[in-house]
Formats: C-alpha cells, structure tokens, sequence
C-alpha cells in the first residue's frame, strides 16, 4: 500500500483506476453486495468500445497541439450499417463484413488527413466536415433497412469466460500492443517525436506527412471495427450508434494522463478512465436517478476531473 | 551603362506586379463570405424568383437571426484561439429557461440567465488559469447545460413570453427584420472587437498572448471577458429562437455547435491568431441558414444529405481560400 502511495504521483493515471474502484464499492455497497459481478463484467464489456476508438483518438492527439479526430461517431455510425449490411445476417459473411468496416474507417481516416493536407485547415475543422458529410451518408444508406448482425456474430461479441468478456480479453492484448508500438517503434516514437516538435521531428528527418496519414487512417480504422463490433453487441445498427463517443474518446484520453499538447502518451490510464466513466454511469443507474441529472452529473465530473488534472504545463 | 539601368526599371515594375497580385488575393480573401453569400442568393433567385421578396426573406431568413447570434458568440471564443463545442446545448438550455420561468418568473429567468453568463465567464477563467484544453472543457460542459434543460423541459413545450413573440414578430417597412437585425448585429459585433482599443487587446489575446501579458495586460481578463461575451450572445441566441419556434425543446440547439462554428470559419475566420471578423462570420452564418435548408429544398435535394451539404460548402469554401492563399504567398 505504501509503495502504491509513493508511486501514485509518478503515475497519475493510476487515480482513474482507484476512482473506479471507489465508484464500484460505492455502488455494491448500496445494492447490499448484490449483482457486483455482473456490474463489473458489464463494466468491462462497454469499457472496451471507448478503449478502442480511445486509442485510435490518443495516437492522434499525441501528434500536437490541434490534431484531434471529430468525425469518430460518425464513423463508427456509418462503419456499423455498413458492417451489418455486408454480413446480411449470414455468419459466413462476418469476416468479410469487419473486414468492409475496417476499411470504411480507414478511408475515413485517409480523407480526413487528405483534407487537413491539401486545404491545409486545422484537424478540427477537417473533421467536422468530413463527419457532417459521413453522417448523412450513413443515414442516406442505413434508412428504412432493418440491420441485425448475424446470430453467430453478436453471441460472439457477447460471449464470455468466468465474467469476463472476450472481447475484453482480445482489447487488453490490443492494448498492449498498442503499448508497445507507442514505446517500443519507430512509428510510435515517430508520432511522439512530432507530437514534441513537429519542425524538429521533419528537420531530423521524419517523414512526417506518412506518420500523420497513418495516424489518422488508425484512428479511422480503429473507429470503423468498434463501430461494427458495436452493432454486434447491441445487436443492431442505427445512426447514434456512435454519437456518446465524442466525449468518451477525448475525456478518456485526457483523463487518461495524454498530454493535449501531444508529445506525452499513455495506453493503461485510457483503461483507467473508461472503467471509471462507465462505472459512474453504472453507479448513477443504480441509484435511479433521471436521464437529466444523470448528463449533469456525468458532464459535472468530467470537467471537475480534468480541471484537478491540470492541463499542459 | 545599358546594364546597369534595366534591372532599375525592372525591379520596381516587378514589384508593383506582386504587390498588385498580394492585394487582389487579399481582396478576394475579404470578399470571399459576401461573394459566397450572393452566391446562394443567386442561386435561390435562379431557382425561385418569388422567395427574393420581402415575404421571402423574411420565411428564409426567420431562423438566421439566432443562428448569427450563436456564431458570434462562438467568434469571441475562438478569437481567443479557444472552441466552444457547448454553444448549442447552452442556447438550448437557454430557451427552455425562457419558455418557462422567463414567462412565469421574470425576476426568476432573467436572475437563472445571469448566472449562465457568469458561468460562461467563469470557465475562461478556468481554462486560462488551469491551462485546460477548452474542447473538452467545454464538451463536458454540453453535458451540464443539456442535463439542465432535460431536468427543466422533460418534454417539449412551454411558451415564450408575449413581449418576446412581438419583439421578434415586428415588421419593419422596407427591410425584412432578420436583415435588420443581421446588420444591427454585424455592426455591434465589428464596433466592439474592431474599433474599440480594448476590441484589439482582445484579439491580441489569440494573436500573441506571449506579447500582450509582457505588454501587461491580464490574460485572464480577456479570457473572461471572451467568454462572458459569448454567454451573453448566447443568451440572445436562445431567446430569440424562443420568440420565433414559440415553444421549447431540451434538444432544439442541438445543432448550433456546428452551425456557429461553421459560421465563423465561413466568414474568414481563423483558428489560431485572433484573426476572425464579425460581419464576415453574420454572412457566414446566413449562407450557412440559407445553404442549409431554403436552397437545398427549391434543388430538391433529399432532407438526408442536408448535413452533408453544410459539410460540402465548408469545404469548397476552404479549398478556394487555400487556393488564395497559395496565390498569396
């Protein structure tokens, strides 16, 4: 315990975790020690989709001040009603539909970056647009279908082994991954690099425009396989499929101890913070408190979190 | 001799040309929103001479008014190099506060609408003093102000107060009242942030905060004064949508954020460096009112790809600025 006391300002991020841990004892306390299990299993099944396109959103955020990606719910919106429509509700079909979602999000990604470069307009913007145009495409091509995932399908991102989810499993391997191409690579220590000082990353020779076309088309990427996972697990697309993780990408990596001023990443704290993010809705569910308050609170917590944290130095 | 003198002659011949290119560039850049928004005029007038009437513009234009207010208020935020993405949420809160208790408490809604602008001032103060980045501040704060208008309008409804619906119902002689207010607006806005010395510290707060604080001027204070200003316009905002919908809905600025964004970027503002322009930013928002559904609706476009449209006009307007700008340098 007391080393975990003296570690705990090396390691900011670990608070998330502790927060999260405190929420659930909170919540199991007011049920009288009931359902814990199941909460926590729960916890972890909607955790994983905000780690996801979490990690896809902190690679991009890391490349400096400025880059963040905006078009991630539309995105995954579209990703998914294109997901369920190439399965067909025909479990021989699934490899080929997440394949078609991984590079939906993907080429999302791609012409994201392809707007940020040849109009030269900051990544916000860019973004922005792409996602106005992405979301009517998704409701132009998702209406009037009724999209279900292949019964084979959606027991698998539903399956689990002693409370924990798969899927969880396979996004905690994803996440180390993740890690370790961070610290480990020469993409990963590329994208610092440039994220530290762009001008000096390109004077030392990087080629800087390929990381951040990869960068984004990761993100897009990572946001069109959530996105058909998604439909999976809630057994269905629809266009607001996506929309809570605008917030929940950026608040997870922010919270998570990523630095907004790029240059400083950190894979385990996005872990943190989704687990304490879902908890917290989980906990304001449990004591059954309405929709409105529910948002106040939530919105409340993330501005209070992120303003204990402190932003750049 | 011979020599000597022609590269003379040349040279400030050659200069004149680039200065003449550099000033041209620049005047297409300051046209660039008037010239987009006759664009969409004409375009309307082409596809429907009947709507460019007094009755027209007024139909058209109804809902320009609060989205102009919205995207000034956004303007001031971004004039400060920071972005408000809770701009649409908070004229949504707004109105439901004015189709409630503004109407049956007046003492009440006007003292709740106070303190929102106090609480707009006081992120700034927040954001500057934390050094927090204002997208998720400001995203977390989406959350709040829709959570409060949930918890005040649990359903659509309530109604504007009978002094607001005439304010806003007024018709003027000659001049449609949303070009009214659109000018009265864009003239308040340019007076305030480019005519007043405290306008230009302002904008020097985006432009190069670095020089100003040596200078020594408190950073603070135009980030709360920045923010203050956007809650104050948007107030306005969600009033005025209130006087003309009649009624409120927890969701019904839903898509503001956007739209005002959009907005400033249309009217040649810049993300970084102060450099925005309020009457640019009130025509950007009236091409955007008018681009997004009245000329969409006479092309016969389907209502599914209006967002798009408003996603497709942010682009080619910035393709042709940066195709500008490259002639520039």
């Amino acid at each position: 315990m007391t080393s975990l006391l003296r570690t705990l300002p090396d390691k900011p991020w670990l608070w998330s975790f502790l927060g999260a841990l405190v929420l659930w004892l909170i919540t199991v306390a007011f049920t009288g020690g009931q359902g814990g299990g199941g909460m926590l299993t729960a916890a972890l099944a909607l955790s994983q989709f905000t780690v996801i396109v979490g990690i896809g959103q902190m690679f991009v955020i890391t490349l400096g001040p400025g880059n963040v990606d905006l078009s991630l719910p539309a995105n995954i919106g579209l990703a998914s009603a294109v997901a369920m429509k190439v399965m067909d509700g025909n479990d021989s079909m699934v490899v080929v539909g997440l394949v078609a979602a991984l590079a939906c999000g993907a080429a999302i990604g791609a012409a994201n970056f392809a707007l940020i470069r040849a109009l030269r307009i900051p990544p916000i913007i860019a973004t922005l647009s792409a996602s106005f145009i992405i979301e009517s495409a998704d409701i132009s091509y998702g209406r009037g279908l009724q999209i279900k995932p292949p019964p084979g399908f959606a027991d698998f991102t539903n399956l689990q082994f002693l409370g924990v989810p798969l899927l969880t499993i396979l996004t905690i391997v994803f996440s180390i991954g993740a890690g370790i191409v961070l610290q480990r690579m020469v993409y990963g220590r590329s994208v610092l690099a440039i994220g530290q000082n762009m001008r000096a990353a390109w004077l030392a020779g990087l080629p800087v425009d390929r990381i951040r076309l990869l960068t984004y088309t990761l993100s897009g990427a990572l946001g069109g396989i959530d996105g058909a996972l998604l439909a999976g697990y809630f057994r269905g697309a629809n266009v607001d499929i996506g929309n809570e993780y605008l917030l929940a990408s950026l608040a997870v990596v922010v919270i998570g101890g990523t630095s907004v001023a790029g240059g400083k990443a950190n894979v385990p704290g996005i872990w943190g913070a989704a687990l304490f993010l879902v908890l917290l809705l989980t906990m304001l569910n449990t004591f059954g408190v309405s929709a409105g308050l529910r948002m106040l609170i939530t919105g409340l917590v993330i501005v209070g979190v992120i303003a204990a944290a402190g932003g750049r130095e | 001799m011979q020599a000597d003198a022609t590269p003379h002659a040349a040279t400030p011949g050659a200069r004149r040309h680039t200065r003449a290119g550099i000033v041209s560039a620049r005047a297409v850049r300051a046209w660039l929103p008037a010239l987009s928004f006759a664009l969409v005029v004409g375009a309307i007038a082409l596809l429907n001479p009947r709507a460019i009437s007094y009755l027209g513009f007024n139909l058209m234009l109804n809902l320009a008014v609060p989205i102009a207010l919205a995207t000034i208020a956004q303007m001031f935020v971004i004039a400060g190099n920071e972005l408000d993405l809770s701009i649409g949420p908070f004229v949504g809160f707004v109105g439901c506060v004015t189709a409630t208790w503004l109407r049956d408490a007046p003492l009440l809604g006007a003292t709740v609408l106070i303190a929102a602008i106090a609480v707009y001032a006081a992120l700034g103060a927040l954001i500057y003093l934390r050094s927090l980045p204002s997208i998720v501040v400001t995203l977390g704060m989406s959350f709040v102000w829709l959570g409060l208008a949930i918890l005040l309008l649990p359903k659509p409804g309530g109604k504007a107060p009978d002094w607001l619906l005439a304010m806003v119902g007024y018709q003027p002689p000659w001049i449609p009242l949303p070009i009214l207010a659109a000018l009265v607006i864009a003239g308040v806005a340019h007076f305030g942030l480019m005519r007043t010395s405290y306008g230009a510290i302002l904008r020097g707060s985006g432009g190069n905060p670095a020089a100003l604080a040596r200078a020594g001027w408190s950073l603070l204070k135009t980030k709360v004064v920045l923010f203050g200003l956007a809650g104050c316009f948007g107030v306005l905002s969600g009033m005025t949508l209130i006087g003309i919908t009649t009624s409120a809905d927890a969701n019904i600025g839903s898509g503001y954020t956007l739209l005002a964004i959009a907005g400033v970027i249309l009217g040649g503002g810049e993300f970084v460096g102060g450099r925005v322009s309020p009457v640019g930013a009130v025509m950007g928002a009236l091409t955007m009112a008018l681009a997004a559904s009245p000329l969409l609706t006479f092309m016969n476009i389907p209502p599914d790809w209006q967002v798009a449209a408003n996603g497709a006009i942010l682009i080619i307007v910035l393709a042709v600025r940066a195709l500008v700008s490259t002639r520039e340098q």
